[in-house]
């Protein structure tokens, strides 16, 4: 931990200041969320910092909660898709044999289909909801975990160390949660960062086609949507939130590539 | 005399490295070394993993591996400082003047290339010599070299010819280009001994018949000794001694080289075998899933309470597989196994707990053996807690006494398998099998990724804890010093089969089968002129041709 690179050190502030305004959304909000303050796109003033937005709402307050939202929902489906991913790989890689082939078959068959399609099928027969958004996101996205945890795994389960603790006649949870996880961690929170913002991308993605989050609940896709109009009149309302959308995935993937350096050019120690 | 061939005056060579978490760092790791080599000796640099032979021999070639720098002294080739020289002077250099020999030639050659380009490519990129003259080169020196059809040899691809046969071949690549000087960087290590005595009288031969002068690097002080005319021991960077191989071996002065010149030579008192085994393997056939051919055939041997039975032979030979069977981990096609007077089920997984803590195992890869995120403490605790229940400060106790069992001591129980030498990784993986309290362990190669010196301290420290704790070894080698230092029965192995069984005095005398013979004369010996006594001598060819 002696030395934090420049890159990793800017990612962490831009990350940290992102997740810190969506802890404390309530409380550093110039205005109430929904509350109509001023006139229809009005320009950045002393009053409303960003401006307005096109039903006149303090834009700065839309993006502190929509940041909120597309943070939270994010956050829940990264987890979601790695508790179940990552279990669900470690236990093809252990037991093998058919098991792993009835698991990977079928996160074959789901990963054929282009995951934005599928969750536009699937949104448009449910109603789309905080909790139905975060479970299909995170299931979606848990076929990707899955291959990887179940390669990282594969690798691992080889080793002399786990062949003793069978040996040895160990249960399949020591197996899996002392023996392959802390040496699968490393790659696997690195790749946590990417799916993050691919998580960060695609709740954004499903809220600008309008099946996402929805209004009077707002998200930064929802954001440039409702704003997208402006721009045929010269309105930058909707870059506010794109930008926040851009600079987030950025920082995150530069603190992801650092937690990847320092861990891959490790030699069997610890990272 | 004139000028030597080669002149090394104060080498200096220095490393970066990298631990985990911590900045970079230089550090030195050869201080200061010179010699001088003339035209066509050769001399055998020995020492340790680490004491920086092979970092010395590729100095010679003006070449620094994997960060390493060359930062101080000189390198005096043909009468040129080397270190001076550009990249592109060097490049004229490696080849037409010095050539290297790998220790792996399997991971040297290209393998989607024919061994004839490979082996011709340096004289004819250098225009020494015609393609054609170079081919004819390559085709002598494979004869030379013993190959066989040295004709069509060439036109093989690396992976159609035997180990033995691809060291030789690139024998013949360092040769072709009509070198000053070769340098051998353990060319045989990777061999099986039966392989290995080809292959070294044929380096030894061609280096005679060249006359090309040679730096031969390896850990093996008996093996150096059949081809050097000097030798120079180093340990950690520093010259330990320097002199004829006759005054190295017969006369050695310094401390280090003695415990050298007299490694592996622990007696053991053999053991009478008792009436009731502790293991009894009977007619066990086994195969691996997916190849058509057994690779144990109607196997039977018998381990008795507290004593050894060694299980040697060449890789290849079955006797790692043997180690799977009787673990459970590949389960026998035919046969049983009668462990401490009960059926052993075939699969581990049907085994009780108890019939897995008294049948341990210890692993040749002490590094793969142990979880790197898990301390020594967990190691050594998790089959105490796992069998015997132990918890807290019991626990704690008896962890702090298998340390003190393998000579390691308290101050290691919160350290990490990377902070650990090899020979202390071994011990931690002792200490792990011994915490099992067992009645029988396999030791699949334990000592034989170690340092001469460090392998003797583990062996002895078996020895002392099979007297201690009474436990029966199943010791699995391709060495038969290790075999006669603590071996009470042999079973020798050859293609799967054991072809000679019984305690140590009667499979180690006369008469011999031919396997048999060979394998024990195959064992490179401590004195000058054993290599041309045993090619002499022997009756049956060995398989690696």
């Amino acid at each position: 931990m002696s030395k934090i690179p420049l890159s990793a050190l800017i990612g962490l502030i831009i990350t940290g200041t992102y997740f810190l305004g969506a802890i404390f959304a309530g409380v550093i909000a110039p205005y109430g969320m929904a509350e109509v303050v001023g006139d229809v796109w009005e320009p950045s003033s002393p009053e409303h910092w960003l401006g307005t937005d096109q039903i006149g709402r303090d834009l700065l307050t839309r993006i502190i909660y929509g940041g909120q939202t597309t943070i939270f929902i994010a956050t829940a489906a990264t987890i979601l898709s790695f508790t179940t991913g990552s279990v669900l790989g470690f236990l093809a890689a252990v037991f093998g044999g058919w098991i792993d082939q009835v698991m990977s078959r079928l996160v074959d068959l789901f990963m054929s289909i282009p995951s934005l399609i599928l969750a536009l099928v699937i949104l448009s027969s449910i109603e789309a909801t905080v909790l139905t958004l975060i479970v299909i996101m995170g299931l979606l996205d848990s076929t990707r975990v899955y291959r990887l945890a179940r390669a990282v795994a594969v690798d691992i389960s080889v080793m002399d160390y786990v062949e003793a603790a069978r040996l040895r006649g160990e249960k399949f949870g020591w197996i899996i949660f002392r023996e392959i996880l802390p040496n699968a961690l490393s790659p696997l929170v690195a790749e946590m960062g990417l799916r993050f913002i691919f998580m960060v991308l695609f709740i954004s993605t499903l809220s600008f086609l309008g099946i996402g989050v929805q209004p009077p609940l707002a998200d930064w896709g929802g954001i440039v949507k409702e704003n997208k109009d402006g721009i045929n009149f010269g309105i930058g309302a909707a870059l506010y939130p794109a930008i926040a959308i851009a600079t987030l995935a950025i920082s995150v993937n530069l603190v992801a590539d650092w937690i990847l350096n320092r861990t891959t050019s490790l030699k069997g120690g610890r990272g | 005399m004139s000028q030597p061939l080669v002149d090394i005056r104060n080498l200096k060579i220095g490393a970066t490295v990298y631990p985990p978490g911590e900045n970079p760092k230089k550090i030195e790791i050869v201080h200061g070394v010179s010699f001088t080599l003339e035209k066509g000796k050769v001399l055998g640099l020995i020492g340790e993993s680490g004491a920086g032979k092979s970092t010395i021999g590729l100095a010679t070639l003006g070449y620094g591996r994997g960060g390493v720098e060359l930062t101080g002294g000189e390198v005096h080739v043909n009468g040129r400082d080397i270190l001076a020289m550009s990249d592109r002077d060097l490049r004229k250099l490696r080849g037409p003047e010095v050539t290297y020999v790998a220790q792996s030639a399997a991971a040297s050659f290209n393998p989607a290339k024919q061994i004839m380009e490979q082996v011709t490519e340096a004289a004819i990129k250098h225009k020494l010599c015609s393609k054609s003259e170079a081919e004819a080169r390559a085709v002598e020196l494979f004869r030379k070299l013993g190959l066989p059809n040295p004709e069509t040899f060439g036109s093989r691809y690396p992976h159609q010819v035997s180990g033995g046969q691809l060291q030789r071949a690139m024998t013949a690549l360092a040769l072709c280009p009509q070198p000053d000087l070769v340098v051998f960087d353990e060319p045989t290590t990777a061999l099986d001994v039966t392989t290995q005595i080809d292959v070294l009288k044929a380096i030894k031969d061609a280096i005679r018949d060249t006359g090309v002068a040679a730096l031969y690097i390896t850990h093996d002080l008996a093996v150096v000794a059949q081809v050097s005319d000097e030798i120079m021991v180093l340990r950690h960077g520093n010259m330990v001694e320097h002199g004829t191989t006759d005054q190295i071996i017969n006369h050695p002065r310094e401390e280090y080289t003695q415990a050298l010149v007299s490694v592996r030579s622990i007696e053991h008192e053999e053991k009478a075998p008792t009436p009731e085994p502790v293991l009894k393997v009977e007619q066990i056939t086994a195969r691996y899933k997916g190849l058509n051919f057994d690779v144990l055939k109607d196997v039977n041997v018998e381990l008795h309470p507290g004593q050894t039975l060694a299980v040697v032979g060449e890789s290849g030979s079955g006797k790692s597989t043997l180690a799977r069977v009787i673990t459970g981990l590949l389960p026998p096609r035919e046969g049983k196994i009668n462990f401490a007077g009960r059926s052993l089920s075939s699969d581990f997984k049907g085994r009780t707990r108890e019939d897995l803590r008294e049948l341990q195992m210890i692993y040749q890869m002490a590094d793969v053996a142990m979880n790197p995120r898990q301390t020594v403490g967990t190691i050594i605790g998790r089959p105490l807690e796992f069998y015997f229940g132990l918890k807290g400060a019991e626990k704690q106790k008896r962890i702090v006494e298998l340390l003190d069992e393998i000579e390691m001591g308290e101050k290691f129980i919160d350290r990490y398998p990377a902070e650990l030498s090899g020979g202390q990784k071994q011990r931690v993986c002792i200490a792990r099998a011994l915490a099992a309290k067992p009645k029988m362990i396999i030791c699949d190669e334990v000592t034989s990724a170690l340092d001469p010196l460090v392998a003797d301290g583990i062996l002895k420290l078996l020895l002392e804890l099979q007297k201690i704790e009474d436990v029966a070894y199943l010791f699995i080698t391709h060495d038969l010093a290790t075999v006669r230092a603590i071996a009470d029965s042999i079973a020798v192995m050859y293609q799967g089969e054991v072809v000679r069984y019984g305690p140590k005095s009667q499979v180690l005398a006369p008469p011999f089968d031919d396997y048999t013979d060979l394998l024990l004369s195959s064992v490179p010996e401590m004195k000058l002129g054993w290599l041309e006594d045993v090619i002499a001598h022997r009756k049956m060819e060995s398989a690696g041709n």
